[in-house]
């Protein structure tokens, strides 16, 4: 991987695409720029929003989609939360669900500490870790163009879990705050698949 | 009588499970099977090992195999909200592993179950296994899990039965941990 790739894909843009295509899928993002980011798109109760617990939006969703076998699950994360848990990958790739979509929003930084470089500006390659953990597709988009055409891919039935690396420009974005009750999200949530509070 | 899946999850030797017998990981299973969870998580540790395969043999249950335990405290939040109730199976040495990770089911108030097989307090022949043992009661209490104790196979399944009532109806996150006494030393 070049450093430098992705310098025309903006991050609010593609989740904005990903999300207007969702197609009934329940969200789980990573903390930091990828829960604003989706938040940024409207507040809706199948969002599940991360705060916290850094290398555990993959397995949240992993939990969800083996709860929820006729549901799409989309979680939306960071390169540095996912490079927390590249263990996960393999977990997931052993479990293989059919219904996780895992995109990893790469601007190949820790956005939230200071911009400090991640490994994946520095020859980490997260999509190929993806394969190699033997899910169904796992590649890297960088532009629009290619966000949309995965859009279209994405309503596709999938022969197990799928990973997209989304190389997108660095810097600093307004917060979209979503609600830090996490009490409060986890009971929306639930409420949104006919679940009692608890 | 427990039907016996076949697939990459097959387990090894059940067969002294269907009778309803099965010492106590039986009967084990069958208590956390009348609870309703039907999701297990576990890194593979010689004292679950027969709980392990009992789960991973049970086609009402989906089993994943873990690289490290905090990824099992995660799915297990994942699958809480999704309506369905799982149980997390390490040993001590593990405990260590999760503890930002439990920040998700004690901040979330998720139902959350772990059972630990504790190594280092019971003729012990590995010293590396020490400090994580006394840390690992002190370590989940600080993040904020509620700690129950095992000492014999009959406290086990009493102890385990109760504390997945309170996780799972009262929204608890609980650690049950399984003395190695009970377990036995570790065979080399």
């Amino acid at each position: 991987m070049v450093s430098g790739m992705g310098d025309e894909l903006d991050r609010r843009a593609a989740v904005a695409k990903l999300l207007a295509a969702r197609d009934g899928a329940l969200v789980v993002t990573g903390l930091g720029s990828p829960t604003y980011d989706v938040h940024a798109c409207g507040d809706r109760d199948d969002n599940y929003y991360l705060w916290g617990a850094m290398g555990g939006a993959a397995l949240t969703g992993l939990g969800l989609a083996q709860a929820q076998p006729d549901r799409r699950v989309m979680v939306i994360t960071g390169d540095g939360e996912q490079l927390m848990a590249l263990g996960s990958l393999a977990t997931i790739g052993v479990a293989r669900p059919r219904n996780l979509d895992i995109i990893v929003i790469d601007n190949q930084h820790f956005g939230e500490t200071g911009m400090q470089g991640s490994h994946t500006g520095q020859g980490v390659d997260l999509a190929g870790v993806a394969a190699s953990c033997d899910f169904a597709e796992a590649r890297q988009i960088e532009t629009l163009a290619e966000v949309d055409a995965l859009c279209d891919a994405l309503k596709s039935a999938a022969t197990g879990p799928r990973l997209f690396v989304l190389k997108v420009k660095a810097g600093a974005l307004p917060r979209s705050l979503a609600p830090r009750d996490a009490v409060f999200v986890k009971n929306r949530f639930r409420a949104h698949l006919g679940f009692a509070p608890g | 009588m427990l039907r016996v899946k076949t697939g990459r999850h097959k387990g090894c030797d059940v067969t002294d499970a269907g009778d309803g017998d099965g010492g106590w990981p039986g009967a084990l299973h069958r208590v956390l099977r009348d609870q309703g969870v039907r999701q297990m998580s576990y890194v593979p540790d010689a004292g679950h090992a027969a709980l392990i395969d009992l789960f991973a043999a049970d086609v009402d249950v989906t089993s994943n195999v873990l690289t490290t335990e905090e990824e099992g405290v995660a799915i297990a939040v994942g699958a809480w909200l999704g309506g369905m109730r799982s149980v997390l199976l390490v040993q001590s040495s593990g405990v260590g592993n999760c503890i930002n990770m439990l920040s998700l089911p004690v901040i979330t108030q998720t139902p959350f179950l772990m059972l630990v097989t504790m190594r280092g307090e019971w003729a012990e022949f590995n010293p590396w296994q020490m400090p994580m043992s006394r840390a690992t009661e002190a370590s989940l209490t600080a993040i904020g899990v509620t700690v129950m104790r095992a000492e014999t196979p009959e406290d086990l399944i009493a102890v385990v039965d109760q504390a997945a009532t309170m996780a799972f109806e009262s929204d608890q996150q609980i650690a049950v941990l399984i003395g190695q006494r009970l377990l036995g030393a570790k065979k080399w």
